[in-house]
């Protein structure tokens, strides 16, 4: 019900909202939870296992029970807590676990079969037999014990991602954080304060107590507008910091649209921000706990400290009619608080047999609520009374506090050890904090506001040495500073269900039964009982567990010990995780010079990495891609064709030691390579096995051009870089990419030459004799343009590259075709390469897989015993040169019809399909047009050895199993003559 | 004038510019750029020569010069890039080579980065780079240079006066750089 006075919400406007099919109207500044129990609804979902009735329990991050599947469509999102949901106009939310409805659910029988439910229920249980696993046990626990449910649509929103700096990050924006904030901002630090309220204040905004004779939220909202007019200072309300990592590194997600009905445009709905942060202070309050009683979890019953929250805060009260069961003074400062805002408080309930009396209700000493009644919501309580009489309430609500936890959450997450605090009954942060964080306020165990603002003030002001900074004491304003009474009281005796666990139905029971089959240790009893790994990571419920071990085991909390708190500290939506990183934006696209070109040619493109490259260019009347590829292949060959190679790294190389630096780089000499030549070279790593491939051309006596795979381009120059800076640092040698700078195009075909005497200005000399294979030169092109020309061949035609400053790309493939035209100039895609360079038995990608050795390409002689270079001596141990290594062999299927599958191993003909007869393997496969059949490169063992032999090729991924003969690699023009013409 | 017509990274001929709220895009092809590294030995003969052509110190570290015509900026120890409007040194590699002699290695960097301008208003420049890169950028004073990643791009960015900024991203990932640089200037709107 909504009280008649009071709470920080705007009566004047109200907005709808849906839940359960029922619609309802709230205020702004209400919580969904708020406004539901606003609107008399106590029963918010079902519990994960038992599928008992539930409702709310807490009024913030902590609440293990109002659980909804928030939104629909793609926006659905299951697990949120009711709690945390800032209202807005057109909210929808449906309750989880519950089918066929809210009020009456059909599993709602697991309860009823809790004996057989217990702890370690399941791995007692589906045991056997193995194959109901997956198809029968699975999907029915699942469908039993879930947590809501996710959409399968694509999330129609998009998340951001970013980076912060600052002296003093300030996590909490209650007394403490805000005091502290305002003591770092004052003295001219950069701060950050982050709260995951809306609403910053803390605790302020949910009590009456007064801060400099202002309520303590008025003091708040001062303190917040002080701090906003200051330009250092950046307020990030509805911000969660979940973890702390290394180096003063924070993460947080900042719920940037969460609290409209969708995002603005272009405005993400969340962001990832990774704060790096000079000092930290950790002012994220304190967590009150229940204490465990029979029947505990009905709604209505709540946390005493949220009773007075929903009452201060949203002027709500579950009831008219409360009570509240306490171990501390906190409970009675909820009953006057209630009872000041008219509700009615029928008593308070306290175990401390010498509990201070309070105006306006009766407290009933030394006493315990024993049990409580209502089917759906709480209708009653039964109280054993300190004489051993009882007696029943009628109530509707019961606000519970069993003390006060620090929130250690961030405190833990560098491995901080807490440590046992016996006057507030609660663990506080240990000394061992992250490097730079320091704690103050509730979260240390300072539970009084003047403490709070004492120790906020004094962090900053400690952090603020610490970076160098004296800064002044500030005038604390007037709050109360009453000392904290508590009598530890964790769950009352002889009960039989009484919750430990809201959210994972953990109950006394089930501990006690971990405590009897041997699961005592903390991390086994967490593990066991499933105590505290919920979606709240039991925030309201270690401590309970932790409690009722200790005693089972006759030790002390302190040396039963905690789990480890982990990030993060609360759940993060995986697509703020991702960022802007997501759908077409997972990756940068990198495109060729010649791609809006290809793209008004109808090319389909392909990614290779990051870049896109045309794999091949349709014609009207082709309907398969292979008649696409058989046509280039087949012009290029006859004619000339066109194909953009920028993809292929290119790395500069010059100094007084740049041939000597290849050298050693390369297994196959370049020490000796002539300005104006190039030269295929082999890269081997470190173990001998090849590494790269490609060509070095030498424009200078200390100046290379050094061409890469484009697989391969980056990890190449690094592992240059590697070596120029840590092996070798007494050459001269500077090394840089270029890979960028310049687009290059490969002319393949016997008129090549013809196209590119169009290309190049007068005076050059582009006859065999004058620029024979394997040249290079800089060259001037279309009147002008600084060009560099390399006579090499991929493709095995008369060939050349031709690169120009990459701005000029787009406009050189214009140029190439235009005086190409009469040639019938064909551009030819990814897929015509592979399939020219197959035939011609060049090894790529499929060859140079990271497994083979130059000897296994049939390259052994190029690894040079005429110089050191890296890699070569370990590429002549023993086990790589065993006789029946695996050689590159042609494959040519005996019907020349027949694909060979890339993949497909090797074996004799009749041998049994097994690993122990395996010969090898099928690296790369295609279709020769110019052959007239499917063809194939591999290695076998022995395979120069065996030429002419038919062997079994079977692929049982593709059931494909046919007849093939070795041949030799090269299966066109094998002398060369054509690529020399 | 030779026959082929340049094409800016993002595939038009004429550079993109927009607006989106206070903050400005512009592509800006117009620049010619080479690497400049000293020889081993040759550091300081290097240092010295490059400042003679710049006119000015060579930039130290993380720091940029932009000088009327030439402007350079760190990258690695003993190595700079220059740069200068296009029109004015098209060839600016041979231009360096000339002005530098054997003390250091060039290497023609024109075409291989595409460049962004941003201006806006400082704050909410920086608070676009927030979600952009990690650097403090009302920390960075202008004149500063860093190498850094822009959507998983490596880039160098150049910090000038108030709110300008210039980014050099690698040209074949321009339209990712300036779909990023669009999307972080949005979200701040």
């Amino acid at each position: 019900m909504r009280l008649q006075h009071g709470g920080q919400i705007d009566r004047g406007q109200k907005i709808s909202f849906r839940f359960d099919g029922q619609y309802y109207k709230g205020h702004p500044g209400d919580t969904l939870a708020s406004a539901l129990l606003a609107n008399d609804v106590r029963l918010m979902g079902r519990s994960f296992k038992y599928h008992r009735p539930r409702g709310v329990l807490a009024a913030g991050s902590e609440e293990p029970n109002a659980l909804v599947e928030l939104r629909t469509g793609g926006r659905q999102e299951p697990n949120t807590r009711a709690t945390m949901v800032e209202l807005f106009d057109g909210l929808q939310a449906m309750p989880q676990n519950a089918w066929p409805s809210l009020r009456f659910d059909a599993l709602a029988i697991n309860d009823r079969l809790s004996n057989f439910l217990t702890a370690g229920f399941y791995y007692k249980t589906f045991m056997w037999p193995a194959v109901f696993w997956e198809k029968l046990y699975e999907p029915i626990i699942r469908r039993a014990a879930g947590l809501g449910s996710i959409t399968t649509r694509p999330d129609p929103d998009s998340y951001d991602k970013g980076y912060l700096h600052c002296d003093l990050l300030v996590i909490g924006a209650g007394p403490a954080g805000l005091m502290a904030a305002l003591t770092a901002g004052r003295a001219g630090a950069r701060v950050i304060l982050a709260d995951e309220d809306f609403r910053m204040g803390g605790r302020l905004n949910a009590d009456r107590q007064t801060i400099a004779d202002m309520a303590g939220a008025d003091w708040a909202a001062q303190a917040v507008a002080e701090l906003a007019q200051m330009p250092h200072v950046r307020l990030m309300p509805r911000c969660t910091v979940f973890g702390a990592f290394d180096h003063g590194i924070y993460g947080a997600v900042e719920r940037v649209s969460d609290h409209l009905a969708t995002p603005p445009e272009g405005k993400p709905r969340q962001t990832l921000w990774r704060i790096y942060s000079k000092r930290a202070l950790v002012c994220a309050g304190a967590i009150e706990r229940p204490i465990a009683f029979a029947n505990n979890d009905r709604p209505g019953i709540m946390l005493a400290g949220a009773l007075r929250a929903y009452a201060n805060r949203w002027a709500v009260s579950p009831a008219q009619d409360v009570a509240i069961f306490t171990n501390n003074d906190t409970g009675h400062r909820s009953a006057a608080d209630l009872m000041a805002l008219g509700v009615h408080v029928a008593a308070v309930i306290d175990t401390r047999p010498d509990a201070p009396p309070l105006a306006g209700t009766e407290v009933l000493a030394g006493a315990q609520v024993t049990d409580s009644a209502g089917r759906l919501g709480l209708r009653a309580v039964t109280v054993r009374l300190g004489n051993g009489q009882s007696r029943k309430l009628s109530v509707g609500a019961l606000g519970v506090s069993g003390g006060w936890n620090p929130n250690l959450g961030l405190t833990c997450h560098q491995r901080g050890r807490p440590l046992w605090d016996e006057g507030i009954a609660a663990f506080i942060p240990g000394a061992t904090l992250a490097p730079g964080m320091a704690v103050a306020g509730a979260a240390m165990g300072q539970f009084s506001t003047h403490a709070a603002l004492a120790t906020g003030a004094e962090g900053a002001r400690a952090a603020l040495a610490d970076l160098g900074h004296n800064t002044p004491a500030p005038d604390l304003p007037r709050a109360e500073d009453a000392p904290t009474r508590i009598t530890p009281f964790w769950h009352v005796a002889g009960t039989k269900r009484a919750w430990l666990d809201f959210q994972n139905d953990v109950t006394i029971k089930d501990v006690k039964l971990a405590h009897q089959e041997g699961f005592e240790a903390v991390e086994h009893l967490k593990r066991y009982t499933t105590l505290g790994m919920a979606t709240d990571q039991g925030k309201t419920a270690n401590l309970g567990g932790l409690a009722v071990m200790a005693e089972l085991t006759g030790q002390s909390i302190a040396q039963t010990g905690t789990t480890m708190f982990r990030p993060p500290y609360t759940p993060v939506a995986l697509g703020a995780l991702a960022g802007r990183s997501s759908g077409r934006d997972f990756r940068p696209t990198r495109l060729t010079p010649s791609h809006h070109w290809a793209r008004e040619q109808s090319a389909v493109f392909v990614e290779a990495g990051l870049w896109l490259r045309a794999q091949y260019f349709p014609r009207a009347g082709e309907s398969h891609w292979r008649e696409s590829v058989d046509r280039e292949v087949l012009a290029t060959r006859a004619s000339v064709g066109v194909c953009d190679v920028t993809t292929l790294g290119k790395v500069d190389v010059q100094g007084r030691d740049a041939a000597e630096f290849l050298n050693r780089i390369y297994c196959n000499g370049m020490a000796k390579l002539a300005v104006g030549r190039v030269r295929y070279g082999l890269m081997l790593r470190e173990d001998g096995i090849v590494f790269d491939d490609g060509t070095a051309a030498r424009l200078a006596e200390d100046h290379f051009v050094v061409t890469t795979t484009t697989a391969n381009a980056v990890p190449v120059f690094r592992h240059m870089e590697f070596a120029r800076q840590c092996l070798w640092p007494d050459l001269d040698v500077q090394l840089i990419s270029t890979t960028e700078a310049w687009a290059q195009f490969a002319l393949a075909g016997p008129k090549s030459r013809a196209v590119l005497e169009r290309l190049v200005d007068g005076g050059f000399d582009l006859s065999n004799a004058g620029f024979p294979f394997m040249a290079c030169a800089e060259v001037s092109i279309c009147n002008g343009c600084r060009a560099r020309l390399f006579r090499i061949s991929f493709s095995g035609e008369l060939a050349y590259e031709l690169a120009v400053p990459a701005r000029y790309g787009d406009a050189l493939i214009r140029k190439i075709m235009e005086v190409g035209a009469d040639y019938d100039i064909t551009p030819y895609g990814t897929e015509a390469l592979g399939v020219m360079r197959i035939e011609k038995g060049h090894a790529a990608g499929g060859e140079l897989n990271g497994t083979t050795t130059a000897r296994n390409l049939g390259l052994g002689r190029m690894v040079s015993t005429a110089k050191d270079s890296i890699g070569a001596v370990l590429s002549r141990r023993e086990g790589l040169a065993a006789p029946d290594g695996l050689e590159l062999v042609g494959l040519r299927p005996v019907n020349p019809q027949s694909q060979i599958p890339a993949g497909a191993h090797l074996l004799a003909q009749g041998a049994a399909l097994v690993a122990a007869n395996d010969l090898g393997h099928v690296t790369a496969s295609c279709y020769s047009p110019n052959l007239g059949s499917y063809i194939a490169l591999g290695f076998v063992k022995n395979g120069a050895a065996r030429m002419g032999e038919t062997l079994r090729a079977a692929s049982p991924l593709t059931g494909v199993d046919l007849e093939v003969q070795i041949t030799s690699p090269h299966f066109y023009d094998p002398e060369g003559e054509r690529l020399r013409a | 004038m030779h026959d082929l017509a340049p094409l800016t990274a993002l595939g038009t001929k004429a550079p993109q510019q927009e607006k989106i709220g206070l903050v400005t895009l512009a592509e800006a092809p117009d620049w010619a750029l080479a690497s400049v590294t000293a020889r081993l030995g040759q550091e300081a003969a290097c240092a010295a020569a490059l400042a003679q052509t710049l006119g000015a110190g060579a930039p130290g570290v993380a720091r940029y010069h932009g000088g009327p015509v030439l402007g350079a900026f760190w990258i690695a120890p003993h190595s700079w890039m220059v740069q200068a409007p296009y029109s004015a040194k098209p060839d600016l590699a041979a231009h360096l080579r000339g002005q530098l002699g054997p003390c250091a290695s060039v290497t023609e960097q024109s075409s291989a980065w595409a460049r962004c301008d941003v201006t806006g208003p400082a704050p909410l420049v920086a608070e676009m780079f927030a979600r952009l890169c990690n650097l403090d950028m009302p920390q960075l004073p202008s004149g500063h240079a860093r190498r850094t990643v822009i959507d998983h791009l490596g880039c160098y960015l150049l910090r000038g006066d108030g709110g300008a900024v210039s980014v050099y991203g690698p040209r074949s990932g321009a339209q990712s750089l300036w779909h990023a640089l669009e999307l972080a200037a949005r979200s701040i709107v």
